[in-house]
């Protein structure tokens, strides 16, 4: 149990410094840049207290909006998608989710691809339309929606690949 | 009310939901209004010590882009010495009203509609709000929050930015904004269609505002169009700075700041 809770303290930090000091900075294309820190979010334990998990989520992104000046965009964002996480665990991962807690190392690749790339997804459009904050450029949403997601999307999955414990 | 608390209780991860976003939205709201966040920017101590350890590594990949950048300053600044006229007055220092302070960038975006960097300078090195901040090459924007050690700029690449530049050419005015498109390109509008207007004209700092003194070097004209009204110009403007790579910049103090301040508060 004290594992977990340090797992997830370390990388609440440990992804925060990633974002705001690399991944921030990136800026491919001109202005594409993944959300790596997504990845606290996506991978809390599923069994664990939803409050807790809601509340951390939010100094996440609050965290990282005072770092990067963007108002409360990332915090929205996070909280919304924390929130909504159980719908999109249960749809992605079915029966599993319904009987016990999900170890994500253990699950298929193309479930956990549609659980990120929605959560991503919903994620970033949320933050885009508040960064942008004008219905009229409803169109330079879509298309950064579209570009950081994906971005986003294919470096979430590399980190998970890469610091999975499943043996080859 | 015990039905009440029934609810709440029933229903608490929703109610910590809606309290935590609507907090979340209501600081989006407030930043998108000019000069409302208090605490929560990057000129905070503990956030500024972290981008200030990490641009301690950084600097140093940019060294030799930033000697350049001074060779060519000091060499600008050295024809002008050379080509002066002799006798200046001794006293020159007494009629001085700007004063610069050289400073760090320890943050810079430019990919938001609403941009801003965080400098090393604060409150203790007698930094103020609406100071200007200038590279040698242009302008490139004003402080709007300090701490004690650090301050945080509106940068010119911020859809709230507004400032007063001239053409070169006509001593024509108008106001300094950005479309959030590029981050080369910045605005300038208000200006009367009555104008003649060419490509490469040069925009200067107007003067006008205790911020920028007169003649500090902004962009060239790019291209230009008429306004839905068709009376005034909207200027795409080619910055001279590269706001994408920052290092060193110089904060411009106006050490009349306080007696113009007081000049116009007796006005209004």
């Amino acid at each position: 149990m004290n594992n977990i809770v340090f797992l997830n303290i370390i990388r609440f930090f440990g992804l925060l410094l990633l974002q705001v000091l690399i991944c921030s900075n990136i800026n491919f294309m001109g202005y594409i840049n993944p959300h790596v820190y997504l990845l606290f979010i996506l991978l809390y334990p599923t069994s664990n207290n939803r409050l807790n998990f809601i509340f951390s989520s939010f100094l996440l992104g609050l965290i990282i909006d005072v770092f990067l000046d963007s108002g409360g965009t990332h915090a929205a964002a996070s909280v919304l998608i924390a929130y909504i996480r159980p719908l999109f665990l249960k749809f992605s991962f079915g029966a599993v989710y319904d009987y016990q807690a999900i170890k994500f190392s253990n699950t298929d690749f193309s479930q956990r691809f549609v659980y990120f790339l929605f959560l991503i997804v919903i994620h970033h459009f949320v933050m885009f339309f508040l960064v942008v904050f004008n219905q009229n450029e409803m169109l330079l949403i879509v298309k950064q929606t579209l570009y950081s997601s994906a971005f986003s999307l294919l470096i979430c999955l590399l980190f998970t690949s890469l610091f999975s414990k499943k043996q080859l | 009310m015990q039905q009440l608390f029934n609810f709440f209780i029933k229903n608490k991860t929703f109610v910590l939901f809606l309290l935590l976003f609507s907090i979340a939205i209501s600081l989006t709201i407030q930043s998108h209004e000019f000069h409302r966040s208090k605490l929560l920017n990057s000129s905070n101590y503990v956030i500024a010590s972290i981008y200030g350890a990490s641009n301690s590594v950084s600097q140093y990949f940019n060294l030799e882009k930033e000697n350049q950048l001074l060779l060519e300053e000091n060499s600008r600044l050295k024809s002008e010495r050379f080509n002066q006229k002799k006798n200046s007055p001794v006293d020159s220092i007494l009629e001085q009203t700007y004063s610069l302070n050289s400073a760090l960038v320890y943050k810079n975006s430019y990919t938001k509609p609403n941009n801003y960097l965080t400098l090393n300078k604060g409150l203790r090195d007698s930094v103020k709000e609406d100071y200007g901040v200038i590279t040698s090459k242009g302008i490139v924007g004003v402080i709007d929050k300090i701490s004690t050690k650090y301050s945080r700029v509106l940068s010119i690449l911020n859809t709230s930015s507004k400032i007063n530049v001239k053409l070169k050419k006509t001593n024509h005015f108008g106001t300094l904004t950005w479309d959030a498109k590029a981050a080369d390109i910045v605005q300038l509008k208000d200006i009367q269609d009555l104008v003649k207007l060419e490509l490469g004209d040069s925009v200067i700092t107007s003067g006008f505002s205790s911020t920028f003194p007169a003649n500090i070097p902004v962009g060239t004209v790019l291209s230009f169009r008429l306004n839905d009204t068709k009376d005034l110009y909207i200027i795409d403007i080619k910055l001279f700075n590269d706001m994408t790579s920052l290092n060193h910049v110089y904060i411009i103090k106006n050490t009349d700041i306080n007696e113009l301040e007081t000049l116009n508060e007796s006005d209004e």
